[in-house]
């Protein structure tokens, strides 16, 4: 499996595009940072940006590279290996360099100007992000065998979390807005990956406290040993499950 | 003859000088304890206490003296005592140390309180670790000029006001330092009053505290990292110029919280680095110039029951929402602002914007409305709303706009 995983990896980094994601990440986050005087609003600006090019990236580049390599899984597969090492070790290759982009692309910049605890909760949550949407894209991938079909189910999954989700909270706030939904609000953030990251992130910053009361509800649970420790574990748990799932599919799969 | 009279004048004066004792307490003195000294003086006299240490317990002024401390002599209250009673006209206190007053719940100590008087001065004293600081009730034309208050209690109940003043007349508060009291400056049924040129800073609860005081004016004080900033309350004719208030962060702190303001004037302050600049309620008649907001969480929290306000040639720079209101109802005009978001043109060059601005953003109405939505602080669906609002407003007050937003920063 280790073999593979090499192999997957160096295809990955050889591969421009990531090269290209890097160099952007750099280039994106340097700019900030010497853009603003003010480190706090440079992670503000940056914020926006990783919640939003991040997932993307990951997603659609995931499944570009798992269709691509459509043959040689084939190829793979006929030899005597499982195909759950197969999988892994794709997903494994394909998390471990976008995590390494994002380490290396916005990581290293944050760690040079901002060294505190909010840079590395970003570091970590942007980490956890491409490797969550690298394990969603698994799911786009193995569903159909239509590339077009594919890539246009993992941009609809993208839209779905960064934009649609968000809608369907402020819809939902207005139809309860007679309940107090604070409490609520936070289980609902826990089931988006990109709200729990950017809740995550607020709360290390200053401007939390013009969230108020749901701020303050917030803080009171996520920023505790153990409010932390769930949260990571819920990102963890959307590692896990869209992964098994596609596992799951894949073993069954008439290639 | 008004010549002659004036040389009278200037003659008994001189005369009462003349007769005027200066006795000098001190450890190497005759009198070693201001108490006694106190005792063979009388109206107009002067004391000078020399450096050191004085347990004096409470101290009580009856005379109409200067007292004059030479190397800032130390009154210690031993957290039992009033340090020192004012109860003439006419006492000056210039020069000493008033250290540690009692501290109690049922009773108001102060490191100085000055009892039902007129034309007190209280001058270059340092205050330290006193519940309440200086204490005025019911005075009249008395002065609190550049001394020094620190205390550093952490609690709110074991902790008085610093420059406390209440049913007050033309006092004059200049140039003082106060830091961890409750209240930096307490004012309450105060009038025809001055705060000039203060720094209150790091107080528990409000830098400045104004209650039921009318045709007052403060100008020219720093007002910073206080608990929840600075508040104006039921007051009228309130002038405040060049003040700055700074870096009063956190949840319910204002830099300025104006609560039943009316016939006021807000001009020339700088408001940086607070969660809401300025918080005002219930206000009228109040016009504010060439302030400016600067890195606000909320620059301007303006409710719907306030009318009248006229905001004209602010500046609004780096604030995270420029104004937010709870309603539709707009009585207030803006004019001639500059706002660092506006995005409009300039076709004939006028350096006044084509297109009026709008300060409301969307998403702070919708938090406004319903303030879980918080939740979605600074993610996409918040920036697009706000977008596609600038373009069709819907939800936003129609009136609350600017209509001559200035092109460039104006330079304050």
């Amino acid at each position: 499996m280790i073999k593979i995983v090499k192999y997957i990896l160096l295809d990955i980094l050889r591969n421009k595009i990531v090269l290209a994601y890097t160099i952007f990440l750099f280039a994106i986050t340097f700019c900030v940072f010497s853009l603003e005087d003010n480190a706090e609003k440079g992670l503000l600006t940056l914020l926006n940006l990783i919640l939003f090019i991040v997932p993307l990236v990951s997603i659609i580049f995931s499944t570009i590279y798992i269709y691509n390599s459509s043959e040689f899984i084939e190829l793979l597969v006929s030899q005597p290996i499982k195909r759950k090492s197969i999988w892994l070790s794709l997903f494994t290759g394909l998390a471990g360099a976008l995590s390494l982009a994002f380490i290396i692309g916005a990581g290293i910049p944050l760690l040079i100007y901002v060294r505190s605890v909010t840079g590395l909760m970003m570091i970590v949550n942007g980490v956890l992000i491409s490797v969550i949407f690298a394990s969603l894209a698994m799911v786009a991938a193995v569903r159909t065998r239509d590339k077009a079909k594919g890539i246009g189910f993992s941009i609809l999954l993208w839209l779905f979390f960064s934009l649609v989700y968000d809608g369907l909270v402020l819809f939902l706030l207005f139809q309860f807005s007679d309940y107090p939904l604070e409490k609520a609000m936070i289980i609902i953030s826990a089931l988006n990956p990109i709200d729990l990251g950017r809740i995550l992130i607020l709360l290390k910053m200053d401007v939390s406290a013009l969230m108020g009361y749901t701020g303050a509800v917030f803080k009171e649970f996520y920023g505790t040993e153990k409010g932390l420790f769930v949260s990571f574990s819920v990102m963890i748990l959307w590692i896990l499950l869209p992964l098994l799932y596609s596992l799951r599919k894949f073993n069954r799969k008439d290639l | 003859m008004k010549k002659a009279s004036w040389i009278l004048c200037c003659g008994i004066l001189y005369s009462t000088t003349l007769n005027a004792k200066t006795i000098k307490v001190g450890p190497h003195q005759e009198i070693a304890d201001i108490t006694t000294g106190l005792q063979k003086l009388s109206n107009g006299d002067t004391l000078i206490a020399e450096g050191g240490t004085y347990h004096e317990k409470n101290l009580v002024v009856d005379k109409s003296i200067v007292l004059i401390g030479i190397n800032h002599p130390v009154l210690d209250g031993e957290n039992k005592y009033e340090n020192i009673s004012v109860k003439a006209d006419w006492v000056t206190v210039d020069g000493f140390t008033i250290n540690n007053s009692g501290i109690s719940s049922t009773v108001d100590y102060a490191g100085l309180k000055i009892y039902n008087r007129h034309n007190v001065t209280i001058r270059n004293n340092i205050f330290n670790d006193c519940f309440f600081g200086i204490y005025s009730q019911n005075c009249t034309n008395c002065t609190i000029k550049n001394n020094q208050l620190s205390a550093h209690q952490v609690q709110e109940q074991r902790s008085g006001n610093g420059i406390h003043c209440w049913k007050c007349d033309t006092m004059q508060i200049i140039g003082n330092t106060i830091s961890g009291h409750r209240d930096g400056i307490y004012f309450e049924f105060v009038t025809h009053s001055i705060i000039w040129r203060n720094l209150s800073n790091g107080n528990l609860r409000y830098g400045l505290h104004f209650m039921f005081s009318s045709h007052d004016t403060y100008a020219v004080n720093i007002f910073e990292n206080n608990g929840a900033g600075v508040s104006v309350m039921f007051s009228n004719h309130v002038h405040m110029f060049h003040n700055s208030f700074r870096e009063n962060w956190g949840d319910g702190s204002y830099g300025l919280l104006l609560k039943e303001i009316s016939d006021s004037y807000i001009d020339g302050n700088i408001f940086e680095r607070n969660t809401s600049g300025i918080f005002m309620e219930g206000g009228s008649r109040i016009e504010m110039y060439k302030n400016t907001f600067r890195g606000n969480g909320w620059a301007l929290k303006i409710q719907a029951s306030c009318m009248d306000i006229k905001l004209k040639n602010n500046n609004f720079l780096g604030n995270t929402f420029d104004v937010g209101t709870n309603g539709s109802l707009v009585l207030n005009t803006f004019d001639y602002n500059y706002w660092d978001k506006y995005e409009g043109y300039d076709l004939n060059k006028d350096k006044i914007g084509d297109v009026p601005y709008r300060p409301v953003s969307m998403y702070s109405m919708i938090v406004e409305k319903n303030p879980p939505a918080m939740m979605l602080f600074h993610s996409l669906i918040t920036t697009l709303l706000d977008k596609s609002e600038k373009v069709i407003p819907s939800l936003t007050p129609e009136n609350l706009k600017d209509n001559h937003p200035l092109m460039k920063p104006l330079q304050l």
